[in-house]
């Protein structure tokens, strides 16, 4: 391993406009290999816009500032270098796609190949026997469309993954099999298994009871007004909501 | 002997049949100059009618280039995967044979042999029953001047599980191939029948008009895939018609993935027994400056019959593509749905969905649609390249997906070639 090892991604500065209106205005956010990060902040902070200009969607436009993954810009790469370079999502809310079904999807995010073992291991862990056949999000109920996204990651094995509510709209168990998912990615199943950057919004925490998480971060206007223990911080906001928590005498320093 | 003038000498008939015969002839003379209802005029005296041609003993014997233009809708020289097969080349049958297994349950023949051996069978049951010989100007030069076609009998009680294949194949420039097909499924069969209309590299202008009248018997299962292979100067007037009996299954696979001049054919299935049963598959896609003008129609006429017509079309280039649907309910317990969608990928090109639903004093009756044509939507795609998907080869899956209908019955070898073809007029988008 080198001396000195650029962080998985670095956010420096970052500043975004989706449509006329600037949503991040000066982002600073370092992820280094192997931790997990959770992204906090009420709706309209700016959470959502924050992964998909990690992802390169279009309409996120960047006024200013770098991402940089593995010391690298990103900002000049097209959705799919950026994913075949090692960054995957969970969406909160996937598009069903008509005639494609989920097993391709998880082949294709494999890089082309799959073997049947690995696609029977995933979907052994994920419950998704009944839906490797099906078009990909084609009526699926709101747990099955989390389980299929794990999938997708699983087969992908991204080295930073990004998780978009991964709790929202998912009964209990449904929290349990994808929290048990998120964990297994993120910390390796096994010894040998490597630990993996990740980033995940939530709401509620809840998804912290089954993922371990590093460090939090509550954006804020447009900025990261706070940064700490993730468990600590989801409970101040919480107890005082979030305009009181920004306040804080760990959010000032 | 008594004899009337018809285009085919029939010897043995009796009376009747030769009257119906005469009668046939009578109404197509009249109809000779009726156009179609749909589709561009096709000047039918500019086409003289295809050639005789040799027979051959083996489907090994057949040109190379046949051989392998010919897979592409289906159809293989190699027979083993086959019950029987039919080969008509322009003019001739130049093949026919039964797999020794199956020597007691298919008869295969051309129409005209059939209509000699069984005169009074074929007119009174089949011969002109389904479709009207002065339906149009096409029916009328099916009548007036027909070239052959297949016969196809699947007896009582057999279920023939390796496919059927027949080919009406055209190796002239300029010509007329008028075709006349009949399909018999008798009670408590089955059948798998895959058809392939070729021509030859190189054939420029012609024209394939063909009549194709099946009949499904009770308890029988026909099911029916059709792959067109045409190019772009070639004009196509099919003309089909089939008879469902009840608790009989009637499947339609119809798949157009070449350019063409023209093609115009609005197949109908007649659901007349109770529980009878029809699905439509239709997969085209629109290049060049085709014409194309497709439609299912299911007439739900026996108690509890039910019918689905799925269709995809893709359009293309100058294309135009007529995606019509129509349902008519005749009694009150029957239940149809249509679902055509479409995408259209040029300026250039357009695309009509036309479902067309009646109930026709069957207070009951439900019948539903669905008709969408829209774009790939930009979301789809992104979400496929966040996996690492680049975007052309996204749009492609995407389009692959769209076309690629669970069709049922089809060999694995011709899923393939479909899919190859798909994949290609997928890629071919970009």
């Amino acid at each position: 391993m080198p001396a000195i090892q650029a962080p998985l991604l670095a956010i420096e500065g970052l500043r975004v406009r989706v449509g006329d209106r600037e949503v991040l205005s000066g982002v600073d956010l370092m992820i280094a290999e192997g931790e997990t990060h959770v992204l906090l902040g009420p709706n309209g902070s700016g959470k959502t816009t924050l992964l998909n200009t990690i992802l390169g969607m279009p309409g996120y436009e960047v006024l200013g500032g770098d991402i940089r993954f593995r010391g690298a810009s990103i900002l000049r790469l097209s959705i799919d270098e950026r994913a075949r370079l090692g960054i995957g999502i969970a969406f909160q809310r996937p598009p069903a796609v008509r005639g494609v079904r989920l097993r391709q999807v998880m082949v294709a995010a494999a890089g082309g190949e799959l073997a049947d073992d690995d696609v029977s291991r995933i979907s052994d862990e994920l419950e998704l026997d009944t839906m490797l056949d099906r078009d990909v999000n084609m009526g699926f109920s709101g747990g099955e469309a989390k389980r299929s996204e794990m999938g997708q990651l699983l087969a992908q094995k991204p080295a930073l993954s990004l998780f978009d509510e991964p709790e929202s709209g998912v009964d209990l168990d449904n929290i349990a099999v994808v929290g048990g998912a998120i964990q297994h990615l993120l910390r390796g199943a096994s010894a040998s298994d490597p630990r993996r950057g990740g980033l995940i919004i939530t709401h509620t925490g809840h998804i912290l009871k089954y993922v371990t998480a590093d460090v939090g971060h509550v954006l804020y206007e447009g900025t990261i007004a706070c940064k700490g223990n993730p468990l600590d911080l989801i409970g101040d906001i919480t107890r005082q909501g979030y305009e009181k928590c920004v306040e804080c005498a760990t959010c000032r320093q | 002997m008594q004899t009337v003038e018809t285009q085919i000498a029939v010897e043995n008939a009796s009376p009747t049949t030769l009257e119906r015969l005469a009668e046939i002839q009578r109404l197509a003379e009249a109809a000779a100059e009726k156009p179609a209802a749909l589709g561009p005029d096709v000047d039918v005296s500019a086409f003289r009618t295809v050639s005789e041609q040799q027979h051959i003993e083996s489907l090994e014997s057949l040109d190379k280039q046949v051989r392998e233009t010919v897979l592409m809708s289906g159809f293989t020289a190699d027979e083993s995967e086959r019950s029987a097969s039919y080969f008509q080349m322009d003019r001739t049958p130049i093949y026919e044979r039964v797999a020794e297994a199956f020597g007691g349950a298919i008869e295969i023949m051309g129409t005209e042999d059939a209509l000699r051996r069984y005169p009074d069978e074929m007119a009174e049951k089949w011969w002109w029953r389904a479709v009207a010989p002065d339906k149009d100007k096409y029916t009328a030069l099916v009548a007036l001047h027909q070239t052959e076609g297949y016969f196809i009998r699947v007896k009582a009680g057999q279920k023939v599980e390796k496919p059927i294949q027949a080919c009406l194949f055209i190796s002239e420039s300029n010509v007329s191939q008028n075709l006349h097909n009949v399909i018999v499924v008798e009670d408590g069969a089955e059948a798998n029948v895959i058809t392939g209309c070729n021509i030859s590299h190189g054939v420029k202008e012609g024209l394939h008009a063909g009549i194709s009248e099946f009949y499904v018997g009770k308890n029988a299962s026909l099911t029916f895939t059709m792959v067109h292979n045409w190019d772009k100067e070639f004009s196509v007037r099919p003309r089909t018609a089939v008879v469902v009996d009840d608790d009989g299954v009637y499947i339609n696979n119809y798949v157009l993935l070449r350019p063409v001049r023209s093609i115009q054919a609005f197949p109908v299935a007649r659901l007349e027994g109770v529980r009878s049963r029809a699905v439509f598959n239709t997969i085209v896609t629109g290049l060049e400056d085709s014409v194309i003008d497709l439609g299912t129609e299911t007439q739900l006429i026996g108690e509890g019959s039910r019918s689905e017509a799925i269709a995809r079309t893709v359009s293309r280039d100058h294309s135009v593509v007529y995606s019509r649907g129509r349902l008519i309910a005749k009694t009150n317990n029957c239940k149809a749905h249509l679902d055509c969608r479409g995408i259209v990928q040029s300026e250039n090109s357009t695309q009509w969905a036309i479902p067309d639903l009646a109930s026709e004093g069957a207070p009951g009756a439900e019948l539903s649609h669905e008709a969408a044509i829209s774009p790939i939507a930009a979301e789809e795609v992104y979400y496929l390249m966040s996996r690492g998907v680049p975007k052309d080869e996204a749009v492609s899956m995407i389009t692959r997906g769209f076309l690629n209908l669970e069709i049922p019955g089809l060999p694995p070898a011709l899923r393939a070639r479909i899919d190859d073809a798909i994949a290609e007029a997928s890629r071919e988008s970009m």
